[in-house]
């Protein structure tokens, strides 16, 4: 009989592992994303019931499980109904330190008050989840904070003392891990998880916000190396080979998105913020810099449209900020209906990380078609009659193609000079994130149309019902 | 030692496997793939739930696997509730409103 149920429950895991990758590989696809990830829940679900199956709890411990299950849950359930889809950084960095914290949890509850565990496996293992778990946990919160607007970058974070200051941490935290079989549970522990949780700090705070993301997925690889290091010290297979796995997927991601926002994982860690950098080096981008500016109305940008055969859109970061998405899906429903072919250029980065602009589309029902990414779009612009630049910058700099000076030289960028006419929604004339003059704001095809990008959506909206444009729509 | 020469394999083919996941991503699936392995990693609730059933009836034990149960749980449910939320407003242009 009890074979029979181990074996059940040996099952089970074999099924909840494959379930596993299959959810990881299909979460990779658009068509097959939102199933994968029912796969991935469902396989969780198994490998909970499988354990629960195999270590059948007395009834304190169902108790402490129902308390905690209840807790844990519910607090998620209504963080992912209530957080708005701009603030998904920040919350993906809050679950991914809380997994990370669990972690640090049983390690700390292991070393401290499940005495006799002194073999060399035990600690080394404890040891490694105590750092990694801490340092996911504060590196996340951080992050989090960081991406809120709570935490500035420290001056001093852009100098060569943060070097000084983390190496010196991981010396303590190796020098207190080597301690560690001397005394199991008493101050090399301690001390390991202060440095580490400092060190999570020291390494986190210095990134500037840009980067942010490509952090959050190595800590998001971190927590999944924690989770395995816990499986060591708890003794599961399943999770030693659960946590390994999305540690690994979790390095691949974070190396995907540093190549499609052109930055080494090297320089992201360790070449503090981009902006202070690129400050330096351009100079610091002021309105002086622009000699040759043309700006125009609303007016006259929507006339524009209305001649249009081809409009492509180029979002970025100020159009999310603005909460403009619903305004320009309106608009482009508009011209869809006049028979413009419309489209959206999105940039690898355009939002605040890879894919969030895609996501914000999305909630304003833009169909995924219509989102081209930037190898696909760019060699359509030569044949677009209109351009809408919103609230991007350096994305659509063409310095990065033909300026070697520039700082910016080298990024893909969209290349939407290529097109007939090009129209920039822009507060003002300031500087982008890398800080420097975007030469296509004084190409003789650009206009700058000053203003807020709600405000000039919703401007272009009623320039265009008052020339009449939909009302010739047939009724469908 | 036999264990641990078992463990590590796991370890080890687990790696090579998550390595080989993920290939190629279109940067549309980026935020939501990120926050799916996210919600994957709170795989460490079988450790929580481990460790309450290890604990016997050591109390201190039992409310730190309780503890860190609550937040694990956060991290799988709030995780894959979040990235379901996303994903769910892909659609393609024929799709119904």
């Amino acid at each position: 009989m009890t074979f029979s149920m181990d074996a059940f429950a040996a099952g089970i895991d074999l099924a909840a592992v494959l379930l596993l990758a299959l959810g990881i590989k299909g979460l990779s696809k658009v068509s097959s994303a939102r199933g994968a990830n029912a796969l991935a829940a469902l396989a969780m679900g198994l490998a909970v019931v499988g354990l629960l199956i195999q270590i059948r709890p007395d009834p304190i411990a169902w108790l402490l499980i129902a308390a905690g299950s209840a807790a844990g849950g519910l607090a998620g359930l209504v963080t992912a109904r209530r957080v708005p889809m701009t603030a998904m950084p920040e919350t993906v960095a809050l679950f991914n330190g809380c997994g990370g914290m669990a972690s640090l949890l049983v390690a700390m509850g292991v070393a401290l008050f499940d005495g006799g565990k002194s073999d060399i496996v035990a600690l080394v293992s404890i040891a490694v989840s105590v750092f990694v778990g801490a340092i996911t946990f504060s590196g996340s919160i951080v992050a989090m904070a960081k991406l809120q607007g709570w935490l500035d970058t420290p001056g001093w974070t852009q100098s060569r003392l943060r070097h000084g200051v983390n190496i010196s941490l991981a010396v303590l935290c190796l020098v207190s891990a080597l301690l560690l079989p001397g005394d199991p549970s008493g101050l090399p522990l301690w001390l390991l998880m202060g440095g580490s949780t400092l060190l999570g700090i020291g390494v986190t705070l210095p990134i500037g916000g840009a980067d942010m993301p490509v952090v959050i997925s190595l800590l998001n690889s971190y927590s999944g190396v924690a989770a395995a290091a816990a499986g060591f010290v708890v003794g599961s297979q399943l999770l030693i080979v659960a946590g390994a796995m999305v540690g690994a997927a979790g390095l691949i991601l974070t190396q995907v998105m540093c190549t499609a926002m052109n930055r080494s994982l090297v320089s992201v860690l360790f070449g503090g913020a981009l902006g202070a950098s690129a400050a330096a080096v351009g100079g610091g981008g002021s309105e002086a810099g622009y000699t040759r500016i043309t700006s125009c109305s609303a007016e006259e940008c929507a006339m524009a449209l209305e001649q249009a055969e081809r409009v492509v859109f180029v979002p970025g970061y100020g159009l999310a900020v603005a909460q403009a998405q619903h305004s320009l899906r309106e608009l482009s429903k508009l011209l869809e209906s006049h028979g413009v072919e419309v489209s959206y250029a999105i940039h690898p980065v355009a939002g605040r990380m890879p894919g969030h602009m895609n996501v914000l589309l999305a909630e304003a029902d833009v169909p995924y078609e219509q989102m081209l990414e930037m190898d696909l779009v760019n060699p359509e612009f030569p044949r677009t009659d209109v351009v809408i630049v919103l609230g991007a910058n350096d994305v659509v700099n063409p310095q990065a193609k033909n300026d070697p000076t520039s700082p910016l030289y080298g990024m893909p960028v969209l290349e939407v000079d290529q097109a007939r006419q090009v129209f920039v929604v822009k507060r003002s004339l300031g500087a982008g994130y890398a800080g420097i003059n975007n030469a296509l704001f004084e190409m003789p095809q650009t206009a700058m149309v000053f203003g807020d990008a709600k405000a000039v959506l919703n401007g272009l909206l009623s320039e265009l019902r008052s020339m009449g444009v939909g009302k010739t729509k047939v009724a469908a | 030692m036999s264990v641990l020469t078992q463990s590590l394999w796991v370890l080890l083919l687990g790696s090579l496997l998550g390595l080989e996941l993920i290939g190629k991503v279109p940067p549309t699936l980026h935020t939501p793939l990120m926050s799916g392995a996210n919600a994957i990693s709170g795989i460490t609730v079988l450790a929580s739930l481990t460790l309450i059933q290890q604990a016997g009836d050591n109390t201190a034990l039992l409310v730190i696997g309780a503890l860190s149960l609550g937040f694990a749980l956060y991290n799988v449910i709030g995780g894959f509730l979040v990235t379901d939320r996303m994903l769910a407003m892909f659609r393609r242009k024929g799709d119904s409103r």
